[in-house]
């Protein structure tokens, strides 16, 4: 193995690392260790307490540092005389372009999300730098190789977005705890601690909301000497009482579901809570830090335990007065931070009061934590076995040695004896419209639907561009940059608000456009197709993107799971998310015969979760659900 | 179970890996006591994943000085000469490891692993020889199967890419979730004896070649007295024969054992670091379940070969254990 030709590759090697988290801490010792000399690592976190468990190049006096350049000191400290450059960055920035890339001999991420993980995909094609992708949740983790033109590229195969629900199920029929954290975070929380000035959807629909909703705007204001815990429960009887007691009052909604329950706070609390709010007690002490908490004062302690009704209506107005009382300046600009204490009370109190007036089984805090912040499960085995592997296969890339690539699943359960399974790679997909330039479909109205829904839902939400321009023809619709002029800027602003139909080249059924990123150096075609209605549970979105195809299957396998014990496992996904698609690959050595479901959780930890086996689905779907 | 609830620190620090394996498996994480020796890469690597999950108390066995060859695929060790001078492996790692996670205790013990009675070993839960000798094997597990209580019994070797271990859980009984509702199971391990006895002829088909290539080299080095891993390919010639030898008393064709994962094992003397995070990994993985008494052991035997990215569990037990 220790080869002279093999040293040497790695002695002169130029890596980039992106990410210095989970998988990133393990990574980056196991290249210092094989050998590398030249790492340059880029990540835009700071180490938070619950990185300790796992990235163990810090350490609790690290917290609050960047990670890059306290993992750079930390190897350096056993391998002092290597070359290690860390950026405290995000990798979407513009000083990270295609030049930028070019300077390395093979790209590793560790990274947690999709969007940085698209980008990253496009710079390497647009550079042609090899790229070695990685991931892990709990005990599964994978290891990807794509090399342009020898391999499938990172965005060959669907990467669904993030999960996302229909409105109305949040605003008025939830029937998952899910649901009800949703609307605790994005609505109710957004609404009191976050910009007044968003939409928002608080406010149960009605068949005339809009005579009222002036009138409910108000409840959400409080009067300069508003006592907090008459403000709160003003809240509280609002949001749990009327709110409820106005939805029941449609009763067409009402007919094939059970009725939920209104409830106010005079039945679940004293009349005046003795609580004095202020004391030296709401902090609790956490490694040092002092967090402000509604949890002491209430005698609450262990996170894992499930609250009633009662002490989740307590939380709740805790939390509140204390978000008053302690943190006054930030109202206004909150958003929701599930390392953010007070903030993840308030929403565990608040989802759980709704999912007891809906009939929904009730979480504890640590669970409502986990699903509002899409927290990863993570543990330092399998991020350390998948660094490992992606130096494996780094190295294979820099002796060039295509042959020999492979990717690798890291399972929970052997399947035919395996615990890491390796499979070739799949031969790059030629309807990819990353890779292979093929043109997409839109099918949208283009009456009703604004240049900006266009930009926000298809060219940033699912085309992960960062700096877009839109053309049709020879106009330029729309651009993103740095270097525009205020003329343009305005210009292109005006654009945004207009209909497509309505654009000075206006987009009509059959109308072509090309959008581009100069950045990330792609381009693609986008075919429209005119279209009236869609369906408000099934397209959300009011447009639908399509065009992309999988690949067709060469061997005429079926999409089956193999009789591995396993397959029990899986259950079947509520929301058509998942994607099963064929191997393509480059021979049939490997009689593995998978159903290949594809995944993905965006979070905003540092472990991502994607997974492309069936046997690892149902474990996440735990979380997804 | 034990009633004692993990504290406010425990929480926030193993919040991520709690997701995975329950409050419960971390309460026992917490109470467990490891014995590890021979701390080279694998079970550097190993050391460091059941520091950070939350083990009670590590105690480590090496009495080797530092020398610039240990320093290979330790991330333990400060290269500094001046740090680490006069200083035994376990003592040096020890203090590396205590600042992983000041909740773990870690401590060194003095002394050769295969000359300690069996009272010794009591007072662990879980015991890992890394890079031992076959006989230094045998009888540290037939200690650990006369003490009352179970002793989790692990050896670890990574010889140039590769990777072995094994595993002896005694009988064992586990949980493990089959969809919505958690099972009982329970599992019957040979001892290291009785599974590196099994006739090659009645091992599982397809057994991986590195399960007869390790025994052959086990066999050299004690022949030849040599200790673990001491050996290059002036002594592949010898090394042959008693492959040959074994071959012809177990009736099975030479071609068992391909000469080149020999010469393989036989040269490669530096530790590849890679290998060593995988295994070192799948090793603490193992440690954890059997510690929490969570999910299904990994029986009895485990090969990583870099060569061919596989990572295999084979079974080897006589039929009697079995």
């Amino acid at each position: 193995m220790d080869t002279q030709q093999q040293q040497s590759a790695i002695k002169g090697a130029k890596v980039l690392m992106v990410g210095a988290g989970g998988i990133g801490c393990e990574l980056l010792k196991t290249l210092a260790l094989s050998g590398f000399e030249d790492i340059h690592i880029i990540d835009m976190d700071t180490i938070e307490v619950s990185n300790l468990n796992r990235q163990f190049l810090f350490r609790r006096s690290h917290v609050g540092q960047s990670k890059a350049k306290v993992a750079r000191d930390a190897v350096l400290r056993f391998r002092p005389h290597i070359n290690i450059r860390s950026y405290h960055a995000n990798v979407k920035n513009p000083e990270f372009d295609v030049d930028f890339f070019k300077q390395f001999d093979v790209v590793l991420n560790g990274l947690d999300n999709l969007d940085a993980r698209r980008h990253v995909n496009r710079l390497c094609l647009a550079a042609d730098v090899p790229l070695v992708e990685s991931g892990t949740t709990g005990f599964l983790g994978q290891v990807t190789v794509h090399v342009k033109g020898k391999t499938e590229c990172y965005e060959c195969q669907t990467k669904p977005a993030p999960k996302t629900y229909p409105v109305c199920t949040i605003t008025s029929t939830p029937t998952k705890f899910v649901h009800c954290i949703v609307w605790a975070k994005d609505l109710l929380f957004a609404k009191l601690f976050g910009d007044k000035n968003q939409e928002n959807d608080l406010n149960v629909r009605s068949h005339n909301a809009a005579s009222s909703s002036k009138e409910k705007e108000d409840v959400f204001e409080r009067a300069e000497d508003e006592d907090i815990e008459q403000y709160g429960r003003k809240i509280y009887d609002h949001v749990f009482g009327s709110n409820i007691e106005n939805a029941l009052a449609n009763e067409e909604t009402w007919k094939n579901r059970r009725r939920p329950r209104p409830i106010y706070s005079k039945e679940v609390l004293p009349e005046s809570l003795t609580q004095q709010n202020g004391s030296a007690q709401n902090c609790s002490v956490t490694g040092g830090d002092s967090v402000i908490s509604a949890m002491p004062s209430l005698g609450l302690k262990n996170p894992q335990e499930l609250w009633g009704l009662t002490q989740n209506s307590l939380v709740f107005i805790e939390a509140l007065k204390l978000f008053f009382a302690k943190r006054k300046k930030e109202i206004g600009h909150l958003t929701f931070d599930k390392d953010d204490q007070l903030a993840v009370e308030f929403v565990t109190a608040a989802a759980n009061i709704r999912a007891e007036s809906f009939g929904i089984p009730l979480h504890s805090l640590f669970e409502a934590k986990g699903i509002a912040g899409n927290i990863v499960h993570a543990v330092a085995t399998t991020n350390a076995i998948i660094a490992g592997l992606i130096v494996i296969e780094a190295i294979k890339v820099l002796k060039k040695d295509a042959n020999k690539y492979r990717m690798t699943y890291c399972l929970e359960h052997p399947s035919r004896k395996m615990l890491l399974m390796p499979v070739e790679p799949f031969e790059p997909n030629p309807s990819c419209y990353v890779c292979s330039k093929t043109p997409l479909v839109l099918e949208i109205n283009t009456q009703k639907s604004k240049l900006r829904d266009l930009v926000d839902r298809i060219v940033t939400a699912k085309l992960g561009m960062n700096l877009p321009l839109i053309m049709h023809g020879a106009s330029l619709l729309y651009e993103v940059g740095d270097d525009l002029d205020d003329i343009m800027v305005a210009n292109y602003n005006a654009n945004l608000e207009k209909y497509l139909a309505e654009l000075p080249s206006p987009i009509v059924n059959g109308s072509s456009l090309t959008v581009e990123d100069l950045q990330q150096e792609l381009s693609c075609k986008i075919n429209v197709k005119h279209r009236e209605e869609f369906d408000e549970e099934k397209e959300p979105e009011g447009m639908v993107l399509s065009g992309w195809t999988q690949p067709p299957a060469t061997n005429g396998e079926s999409a089956s799971t193999s009789n591995n014990e396993n397959a029990v496992d899986v259950t079947e996904s509520s929301s058509g998310s998942e994607i099963a698609t064929k191997k393509r690959r480059l021979s049939e050595t490997q009689p593995e015969n998978h159903k290949k479901e594809t995944q993905n959780v965006e979070s905003d930890d540092d472990d991502f979760m994607e997974i492309e086996n069936p046997m690892l689905v149902s474990k996440k779907k735990k979380r997804v659900e | 179970m034990d009633g004692e609830e993990l504290t406010e620190q425990e929480t926030a620090l193993y919040d991520r890996q709690i997701r995975v394996w329950g409050a419960n498996a971390q309460r026992r994480l917490t109470k467990s006591h490891i014995l590890v020796s021979g701390i080279k890469g694998t079970v550097t690597e190993f050391c460091k994943n059941i520091v950070l999950a939350g083990v009670g108390s590590v105690t480590l066995m090496d009495d080797r000085l530092v020398t610039e060859e240990a320093l290979n695929a330790n991330f333990l060790i400060p290269p500094d000469e001046s740090a680490y001078r006069g200083k035994t492996v376990a003592e040096i790692c020890c203090d590396s490891l205590k600042d992983f996670n000041p909740m773990v205790f870690v401590s060194v013990e003095k002394g050769d692993l295969s000359t300690r009675d069996t009272e010794f070993f009591e007072t662990f839960d879980v015991v890992v020889i890394g890079y031992g000798s076959r006989s230094t094997k045998k009888a540290v597990n037939e200690k650990c199967r006369k003490l009352s209580k179970r002793v989790a019994f692990y050896t670890v070797d990574c010889r140039d890419s590769c990777g072995e271990i094994f595993v002896d859980l005694q009988d064992y009984k586990y949980t493990k979730k089959n969809l919505e509702e958690t099972v009982e199971c329970e599992l019957n391990f040979p001892s290291f004896q009785e599974a590196i006895s099994v006739p090659w002829k009645l091992t599982p088909r397809r057994t991986v070649k590195l399960y007869f290539a390790m025994r052959v080299i086990e066999a050299f080095e004690e022949s030849e007295g040599r200790k673990p891993g001491a050996c290059s390919l002036l002594d592949l010639a010898t090394v042959l024969e008693i492959k040959k030898k074994l071959c012809e008393a177990n009736s099975v064709s030479e071609s068992h054992v391909p000469d080149s994962l020999l010469e393989r094992l036989v040269t490669g003397n530096t530790e590849f670091p890679p290998a060593c995070a995988i295994v070192g990994g799948i090793l603490a993985q193992e440690v954890i379940k059997a510690v929490s008494g969570k999910g299904d052991p990994l029986k009895n035997f485990f090969y990583f070969d870099a060569q061919d990215g596989k990572g295999v569990m084979e079974d080897i037990s006589n039929s009697l254990t079995s």
